[in-house]
């Protein structure tokens, strides 16, 4: 249970935005979190809320986009998602196979208003 | 409405400080391991056995990290090496400040091995680099050996698994074979040595897998 550290660092960042744009109101931040982040998306909108609950930031809205892992063949260059752990290509049966991405923790975007 | 992108890391100030932790163990060619496992699984007896293996004039040094005690710290200490407790007092995994705080009055030039033990827990370590050189896994057999599939993250990261307590395996209904495939699934060609730190089987596998990386970040740094 990582998630209010996670949460803490996510609104450091918005925070930190928000004071290089004076006028402008947070209002959404996007955070893509990959299935292989080790985070429960779930986990992390409660503490979200509850870290913003009766503050200023009480508003924004948060936005989790969730990234499946995904490979990469290394005989026939097939890239796929990852289903049931299954990381053998699907198109050829090559068990070596690349990984290309699934364990994103990252701040995607910042939405914002004129106040 | 305006949207800017920001395509960053949320721990970016994390990984900030865990390279700079990275740099600073290259300059001075030290190994930095991280050791990670569910609570009991055998990361303080590991290294009981390890640094009771090593000879004196091994230049080794313990950070470990609890919520609540120094028992660990106590444990370890008595084999002669510097050994530091950090207590989290609540946070569930060390992070690089973390370290970076435990180190700043140790003198890295004395140094070839840092051995970081983790706070016991198969989730949030796996999302912060301490900058270590390698995460280590142990996953005992007293639990399930669908542990890897479970806790993907944290096999993904890791560049080795220890299975330990195997002198147990006649008394549990935990399957090797199945262990190991289930690590494979989520981080093919992951390493594996299966040890019993009672009885110390297995444990020079390990030995020789440490010396190996001791040997090889003394060469990168001679070569920097």
């Amino acid at each position: 249970m990582h998630e209010f550290a996670i949460a803490s660092s996510v609104l450091d960042a918005v925070r930190t935005e928000a004071q290089l744009r004076p006028g402008m109101r947070v209002s959404k931040i996007g955070v893509r979190i990959g299935d292989l982040a080790g985070l429960d998306p779930d986990a992390l909108s409660f503490c979200f809320e509850a870290l913003t609950k009766e503050t200023d930031l009480e508003s924004v809205a948060l936005e989790i986009e969730r990234k499946p892992r995904r490979q990469r063949c290394s005989r026939c260059a097939n890239e796929f998602v990852v289903v049931n752990y299954e990381t053998s290509c699907p198109e050829c049966g090559e068990i070596l196979t690349i990984f290309l991405g699934g364990d994103e923790l990252e701040l995607a975007y910042l939405e914002l208003e004129d106040v | 409405m305006t949207q800017i992108p920001l395509e960053r890391k949320v721990l970016n100030e994390n990984d900030r400080i865990a390279g700079e932790l990275r740099t600073r163990f290259a300059h001075h060619g030290i190994l930095c391991l991280n050791l990670v496992s569910s609570p009991g699984a055998g990361k303080t007896s590991l290294l009981e056995r390890t640094l009771g293996a090593f000879a004196r004039t091994q230049r080794v040094a313990v950070l470990t990290g609890d919520i609540q005690t120094d028992n660990d710290a106590v444990r370890l200490a008595r084999f002669g090496f510097p050994v530091r407790q950090i207590t989290t007092g609540g946070t569930c995994h060390l992070d690089a400040r973390m370290i970076e705080k435990a180190i700043a009055d140790w003198n890295l030039s004395d140094l070839d091995v840092l051995l970081i033990e983790n706070v016991g827990n198969l989730v949030c370590p796996s999302s912060y680099d301490l900058g270590e050189a390698a995460k280590i896994v142990v996953l005992s057999v007293t639990e399930g050996e669908d542990k890897p599939l479970k806790y993907p993250a944290m096999f993904f990261r890791s560049e080795l698994l220890i299975l330990n307590k195997i002198d147990l395996l006649p008394y549990v209904p935990f399957s090797i074979v199945t262990a190991r495939e289930n690590a494979q699934k989520v981080h093919p060609g992951m390493e594996i040595i299966e040890v019993s730190c009672s009885t110390g089987e297995g444990l020079p596998k390990w030995q020789a897998w440490l010396e190996n990386k001791i040997a090889s970040s003394a060469k990168t740094m001679a070569a920097t």
